[in-house]
């Protein structure tokens, strides 16, 4: 499987003692969006944080984009593979402007003409030049989640690992930046890993998921399963239960 | 019902700031019988202001003024501090929104328990230990007797929020505040600690007001919505008729929504300027 944005197969990974994913393997295609959902705990963060380096303590195989990736940091690997978090109260520099955040990734690649990818990247995110020089502190929530995806994407990598990027937000802003997202992935053929429990908006961004328990992948379904209520193991439906009565009554 | 349990009439939250004071509920009025009240709205608008005012929780410098607030025909606004503790607790109580927070880290569960009945009410020891026992299992909690000896750092966030509940509702309230009890909690459990309020709220006659930015869940366990907007209330309506809302920004909330069956390209965004005054920004 060659030709899969993200390969990975038989993997594990451990915090200490603790082995929090247990011999996972999927592949997911060019182009494609693929969600990891579970509840907290299952591991699915986890394996983002295993693909993009932040937990080393990982067997098993992973590449991305053709590339096996290694245990230690890897300055080529950034430019094809980036992550959003969660949280863009916290993931941006509180003292650092717009202007040097989405700078800096350019700086440390040694790559040039930043005043216009920095200009270009703030029109693609759909952020007015005025805030280019502002703080994080000075911005929404909305915009500073807008911040830390121009961020991922200054490199202009091919995958973006995504984990959780809309759960702290107001369901109107994260339905910008949903937008945002899926524009971005249309107008760039960008393929997405996108950690979530909230199964709506899987229905609405990505091609297939996996649901994820105690550290394992309990299911992989296509998300025309989910839309039509079909995933077959029992805890997948348990968790579309828990997230589809809420559908029902709307 | 004759007389509502809580009468709000013209609440106003007001904080001071560099460019004066500020207007963060602004004259919203509501009345509440032994019913399921849910109130909606995004960050900042007010929600849990309105809650924590009821409370008087607002710490100072902000202000709480109001024409009128009775809580079963006690003036709230008249009432001393004292006056308040006793009633705080006892008969209105508050869940909060983080178990991580709320809870102390330092006291093990069963006493924190114990301690939010003994406060209100002197017990004998035994019939404390069995009332905060017969609690634990009221929000579902296995082993009660095992969980009463735990600390905080050793239980699950929903665990947590369970137990958060039953100290709120051991003292037998009137009236529950909860602001936002499951937005810390995975999608799987919310449904149980809700269940949980739910049974309890009904099975004692309280009234309940659940504040939340999940229209959706609002409308599945209230009666009645609220739905607020920048410290106004934008729309009043009974939960089954939410989906005939009529102001702008209900529907666009409701709009704004990824459903679970999904075919739309792209998701309607709010469109502010259609209903504000050209205030805030």
């Amino acid at each position: 499987m060659t030709d899969a944005a993200i390969h990975l197969e038989h993997l594990t990974v451990s915090y200490g003692d603790t082995t929090v994913v247990h011999d996972v393997s999927f592949d997911v295609a060019e182009g494609e969006s693929f969600a990891l959902v579970g509840e907290s705990g299952s591991g699915k963060s986890t394996i983002l944080k295993a693909i993009s380096g932040l937990a080393p303590e990982w067997t098993g195989t992973i590449s991305v984009e053709g590339k096996a990736r290694g245990h230690s940091p890897d300055r080529a690997f950034a430019e094809t593979c980036q992550m959003v978090f969660q949280d863009p109260y916290g993931s941006l520099h509180p003292r650092k402007t717009v202007d040097t955040c989405l700078a800096e990734p350019l700086a440390i690649h040694g790559i040039g003409g930043r005043d216009s990818r920095v200009k270009d990247m703030l029109a693609a995110v759909g952020l007015d030049q005025r805030f280019r020089f502002r703080f994080p502190h000075q911005l929404s929530g909305g915009q500073r989640q807008r911040v830390a995806i121009a961020r991922a994407l200054m490199l202009e990598p091919r995958v973006l690992l995504l984990d959780e990027p809309t759960s702290a937000l107001d369901v109107s802003v994260q339905a910008e930046i949903l937008n945002l997202l899926k524009k971005l992935r249309r107008e760039q053929g960008l393929t997405y890993l996108m950690v979530t429990h909230n199964l709506p908006v899987v229905s609405f961004l990505c091609d297939r998921l996996a649901v994820m328990r105690h550290g394992r992948v309990v299911e992989i379904a296509g998300v025309d399963a989910l839309k039509s209520g079909q995933l077959s193991q029992p805890y997948s439906r348990e968790l579309y239960a828990a997230s589809g009565g809420t559908l029902q009554s709307a | 019902m004759s007389t509502p349990l809580l009468e709000i009439d013209g609440l106003t939250v007001t904080f001071p700031t560099a460019r004066g004071p500020v207007d963060v509920v602004k004259g919203i009025s509501f009345t509440l019988g032994r019913e399921r009240l849910g109130i909606v709205g995004e960050s900042g608008s007010g929600k849990s202001m309105t809650g924590r005012s009821i409370l008087r929780l607002i710490r100072k410098p902000g202000k709480v003024t109001a024409r009128r607030m009775t809580f079963d025909g006690v003036d709230l606004l008249s009432l001393s501090e004292r006056q308040m503790r006793d009633l705080r607790g006892a008969r209105i109580s508050m869940v909060m929104q983080d178990p991580k927070f709320s809870l102390n880290p330092v006291m093990t569960v069963g006493e924190q328990i114990a301690e939010a009945l003994v406060t209100h009410k002197k017990l004998p020891r035994r019939e404390l230990k069995e009332r905060v026992l017969a609690m634990l299992e009221a929000v579902r909690i296995n082993d009660p007797s095992r969980v009463a000896g735990l600390y905080p750092h050793e239980v699950s966030g929903g665990m947590g929020q369970r137990i958060m509940i039953a100290m709120m509702l051991i003292p037998e309230p009137d009236l529950l505040i909860a602001d936002e009890p499951t937005s810390a909690l995975d999608v799987s459990v919310q449904a149980q600690v809700l269940d949980i309020i739910d049974d309890l709220v009904t099975g004692k006659g309280m009234g309940l007001i659940l504040i939340s930015h999940d229209l959706n869940l609002v409308s599945r366990y209230c009666d009645r919505i609220l739905v607020m907007n920048s410290g106004e209330i934008v729309e009043q309506c009974k939960a089954s008729d939410l989906h005939n809302a009529q102001h702008p920004y209900t529907r666009g909330l409701i709009a704004a929504m990824p459903r679970m069956n999904e075919d739309r390209d792209e998701l309607p965004v709010l469109d502010r300027s259609t209903w504000t005054t050209g205030a805030g920004t």
